[in-house]
């Protein structure tokens, strides 16, 4: 099936090829007649030899020498010579097999099983799997088989990994050594093995070992992700850490009822709209983890400890591990301030999915102030017909750069004991960084390119919090311009890396409602992707409008969220919603001029909860005045997604599904919806 | 740029299903059931499912079906989860999954389920992720999905989760194109996705994509059209898909055709078969090429069949 030249089909080639077929077929017909007669004589398993020879993918003949080697096996006079040579025979036949066809699943899952019968020496094993891979050192059989064998025979991973490093020495092309590789490491840093304790005596002499790989022929793949996983080793931490959360330590918040903000005591980036007298607090860690509970995390209100406080993962349907995790606290009433401490870790029970405990109990501060009800009622509601256009808000002044930059980076919280034990990655960073620059002035390489603007972002965010600056971001948005142009193929990855850069880097363009939160404006910046949400979890109202987003996937994070705007961008389906759905203090939502209902295919079509993916409760709550009016197979996506919003206004002209017929789906679905497309509804 | 030469493959697609007698016909006896599935999706795809006889396919397809209710490449063979779901799937397209006793389809699949949660192929114990994806698969077109233990076969699969973000069909198997396909369509059906490192995997995924814009299944390797199914619906299922440039692989594909004698082939200029002609034309359905029907990357169907079984009364 794979690479047969292309002939036209000549009459003697398809005589031949008649006859040929006519012979396998006759092989066939009796073969089934002895197979399914359960006949296991000399002679019928002789013909079974003979029609794996020519058809090892035949699987049936397989099954059909296992039942006669078993057959055998039971023989009342069967003894050690005997069955050795029943054994022997199918290790033969095996191998006549693989010479036809060394890629037959068939034949090495039968050599497996013949080998798990006991009786055959293994050691003849590691000879043979030698020929293999030295005929095809990619074949993944062979590799998969020898690490069945090694396993088998108890070979220790530094046995395997010398043999890696002879494979590798013999060609640096082989990206299947290199893996088999990544896997031994990985199980002695597990282990913890002697000579492997110290991952920094050991990751330098892999950069030592992957450098030649690469730098010899820059264009090979076999090294770009083993040197990533290096990189990966040598920046991340086992343990989980919490990067960033709101309210931030320290901050104050004020909670203001459903109607203006009079603040100016407070600065606006604090003041949270709530009419239930609760907000969110949302931690958001370096990694997804699990076990966040009231057990885990306590959480102090004046002088009530909140036992009853839900922690929510935000991740797709039922899973329960998550980088980010929220929890709503309802402040009473009758107290106007208070102060609030939250207790991350100090019992055990948060672990990252590699199975890493939280180990830096760590605790935040903030104070709650109640704003008074005023008697006068009759002030304009903040929810009421939002519009984000530039002349509803006035610019935030210059004179807050500082408190702008607070904001952002307040949220971010420093972790102390890093600092000291990371010199090592900080020097290994470092030395990338300089090899690097050195290939790349020899050759300009997207390799090269991609990988310096890895090193330097990743020793920019290690360095972050106390640096108080990316000192190397300018460099890495011109290196990923650069690989815009220089690897179009790939145009759209680095453009999304880029964005998030851009994002991380981002401290201007607040602008303040004349009476209300804090806009944040991120429009017209090319962005293709969001990212550095733990910087923007303050936001309450945002505009990405005229940018090129065709996902929103992070933005469940920004639990403040009430506004926002995705006016003239790429998003492509309903589905690519999803993330909205976690926004529980969502309002007004513009996605208008988009490309939903332009694509036949949907990328984000298993990202969303629904029945496809098992990931809705099978007992559907179906509205019947829904479903009743509506075809849900025509409209499953609105329903799934809609159903949970809570929107007073929506914006959706301009997407090629807004026709009246589904404005009046989207209505049946969302009741609570008072204005769409600029038009009250009843 | 070339164009899809829909009649032709829909001609050569119906004489593969005729011609039983050439000897690659004989060779590929024992997976006839499979060749069912992409013949016939393919033909689904270009809009011409209604040129075969229904009643013919089906009452073959039960042929197929041995007592423990598994299924075998054709008639005479032994049953395996593999053709299992091809059966499934080809009933699925004519809507006529009904024919079948799902209590006894479902309990040959869950007898496969192993301990560790993995999945044997069949009573002869290969285990290998592309059963855990058949497995789901197959079960979740059957609506009881519920009938395996599916935490397990998830845990199962992100044991054979790589360092490069890829899997491989056992713990510490190499990230191949077709392995990843079938562990991320497994976690996609299972609503467990956000396991899955998308950016990191994206990465690997596009970088499949060689100068000649066609896709291979793993690093320094020949890319191949088949690839174009298992690399792009990965890309697809983990939103993706813009990280390669679709215009080339939509040129690389069409480039495989034979426009002559029709079907497509695994590379410019070699044999064609059905096995390419059918991921070249679900290929192109992923790339949005005009006049295909959608196709879903996760069930391998067209996406009204997968609506129909999930989204109707």
């Amino acid at each position: 099936m794979h690479g047969r030249p292309r002939k036209a089909p000549k009459p003697e080639d398809e005589a031949a090829s008649s006859a040929k077929a006519q012979k396998l077929r006759a092989l066939q017909t009796q073969f089934f007649s002895f197979h399914h007669n359960k006949i296991y004589t000399k002679e019928a398993v002789e013909l079974s030899a003979k029609l794996l020879e020519i058809n090892p993918e035949s699987y049936t003949a397989w099954n059909y020498r296992k039942l006669a080697v078993e057959h055998y096996l039971n023989l009342p006079d069967c003894n050690p010579d005997s069955i050795k040579s029943v054994l022997d025979d199918e290790l033969r036949v095996v191998e006549n097999a693989l010479r036809q066809n060394f890629k037959s699943y068939g034949a090495w899952h039968h050599r497996k099983w013949v080998l798990s019968k006991g009786h055959s020496s293994i050691d003849n094993e590691l000879r043979l799997l030698d020929k293999f891979q030295k005929a095809d050192s990619r074949n993944f059989h062979a590799w998969n088989y020898r690490r069945f064998v090694a396993e088998s025979m108890k070979r220790s991973e530094q046995d395997e990994l010398k043999y890696t490093e002879d494979m590798i020495y013999a060609n640096f092309s082989n990206y299947s050594a290199w893996h088999n590789r990544s896997v031994l490491l990985s199980a002695l840093f597990d282990k913890k093995a002697e000579g492997f304790l110290l991952k920094e005596k050991v990751l330098p002499e892999e950069y030592e070992f992957i450098h030649q790989a690469i730098f010899t022929d820059p264009d090979d793949q076999s090294g770009w992700f083993y040197h990533l996983w290096l990189l990966d080793q040598t920046v991340t931490t086992d343990s989980p850490l919490l990067a960033s959360s709101w309210p931030g330590h320290g901050s104050d918040v004020l909670l203001v009822g459903d109607r203006c903000y009079n603040g100016s005591a407070f600065s606006p980036f604090s003041a949270l709209h709530s009419d239930s007298g609760s907000f969110p607090i949302v931690l958001y860690f370096n990694q997804p983890v699990r076990g966040v509970n009231s057990s885990t995390v306590t959480v102090e209100c004046g002088f009530n400890k909140n036992e009853d406080l839900l922690w929510k993962p935000l991740s797709a349907s039922n899973s329960q591990t998550a980088r980010v995790w929220v929890a709503h606290l309802k402040v009473s009433s009758s107290d106007l301030h208070s102060t609030v401490e939250v207790s991350v870790g100090h019992t055990k029970g948060i672990i990252s999915t590699r199975g890493f405990e939280y180990s830096h109990p760590s605790m935040l501060s903030f104070k709650v102030h109640v704003q008074p009800m005023e008697r006068d009622s009759s002030q304009v509601s903040v929810a009421e017909s939002i519009s984000l256009r530039e002349e509803n808000f006035k610019v935030y002044g210059k004179q807050s750069e500082e408190s702008i930059i607070d904001s952002f980076d307040q949220l971010i919280i420093k972790n102390g004991h890093e600092t000291t034990a990371s010199n090592w990655r900080f020097e290994a960073l470092a030395k990338e960084i300089e090899c690097f620059r050195e290939l790349l002035s020899l050759v300009d390489c997207k390799i090269g390119k991609l990988t310096l603007a890895r090193l330097l972002k990743a020793y920019d965010a290690m360095s972050y919090p106390f640096a108080n600056k990316l000192v190397h971001s300018e460099e890495v948005l011109e290196l990923y311009s650069d690989l815009m142009k220089l690897d179009r193929t790939h145009y759209q990855f680095y453009k999304d890396e880029r964005s998030i850069v851009l994002l991380q880097k981002y401290k201007d363009s607040v602008s303040s409602a004349i009476c209300g939160p804090i806009c944040l404006r991120l429009n017209n910046l090319s962005l293709s992707r969001m990212g550095a949400f733990e910087k923007l979890l303050w936001v309450q109202m945002l505009d990405l409008s005229h940018n090129e987003l065709q996902s929103i996937e992070g933005l469940e994070a920004m639990q403040l969220l009430s506004c926002l705007s995705l006016r003239n961008n790429k998003l492509r389906s309903l589905t690519a919603l999803e993330p909205l759905r976690k926004l529980k203090l969502l309002r007004i939502l513009d996605i208008s001029y988009n490309q939903i209902g332009d694509h036949s295919i949907d990328t984000t079509r298993y990202v969303c909860s629904s029945p496809l993916s098992h990931s809705v409760g099978s007992e559907l709550n179906r509205d019947e005045t829904v479903t009743s009016d509506v075809a849900l197979i025509n409209n499953w996506e609105a329903f799934y997604i809609f159903k949970d919003f809570n929107l007073n206004q929506l914006d959706i002209v301009g997407n090629t599904i807004a026709d009246e017929k589904f404005k009046s789906v989207l209505v049946k679905i969302m009741p609570k919806l008072k204005q769409l497309d600029g038009k009250l509804l009843d | 740029m070339a164009e899809l030469a829909v009649d032709k493959h829909v001609k050569y697609i119906l004489a593969v299903e005729k011609n039983k007698d050439s000897f690659e016909s004989v060779v590929m006896d024992h997976l006839r059931m499979n060749g069912a599935y992409w013949g016939l999706t393919a033909l689904d795809l270009l809009g011409k499912l209604d040129s075969v006889n229904v009643d013919e396919v089906i009452s073959w397809i039960l042929k197929c079906q041995h007592e423990s209710g598994g299924f075998s490449g054709n008639i005479g063979h032994d049953p395996h989860i593999l053709y299992t779901l091809s059966a499934v799937q080809v009933l699925a397209l004519f809507n006529k999954l009904d024919v079948l006793d799902i209590d006894k389809v479902a309990t040959y699949i869950t007898g496969l389920q192993n301990e560790d949660g993995s999945f044997s192929g069949d009573m002869w114990g290969e285990v290998d992720t592309r059963f855990s994806y058949i497995a789901i698969c197959c079960l979740s077109i059957l609506c009881c999905l519920g009938k395996i233990n599916v935490e397990k076969a998830v845990s199962y699969i992100l044991s054979c989760k790589n360092l490069d973000g890829g899997f491989g069909c056992t713990p510490g198997g190499e990230s191949h194109a077709g392995q990843i396909f079938c562990c991320v369509g497994a976690l996609a059906l299972t609503g467990s996705l956000h396991y899955v490192d998308k950016d990191l995997l994206g990465w690997w995924l596009c970088e499949r994509q060689v100068k000649s814009g066609g896709l291979n299944g793993r690093p320094e390797k020949l890319p191949d059209v088949c690839y174009s199914w298992w690399v792009l619906s990965s890309l697809i299922m983990i939103d993706r898909v813009h990280w390669i440039d679709k215009e080339k692989l939509v040129k690389f594909i069409l480039d495989c055709q034979d426009v002559e004698n029709g079907g497509i082939s695994d590379r410019p200029d070699d044999a064609v078969d059905v096995y390419h002609t059918y991921f070249g034309v679900a290929g192109l359905s992923l790339l949005n090429y005009p006049g295909l029907k959608a196709i879903d990357p996760a069930y391998a169907l067209p996406v009204d069949v997968v609506n129909r079984i999930f989204f109707s009364g």
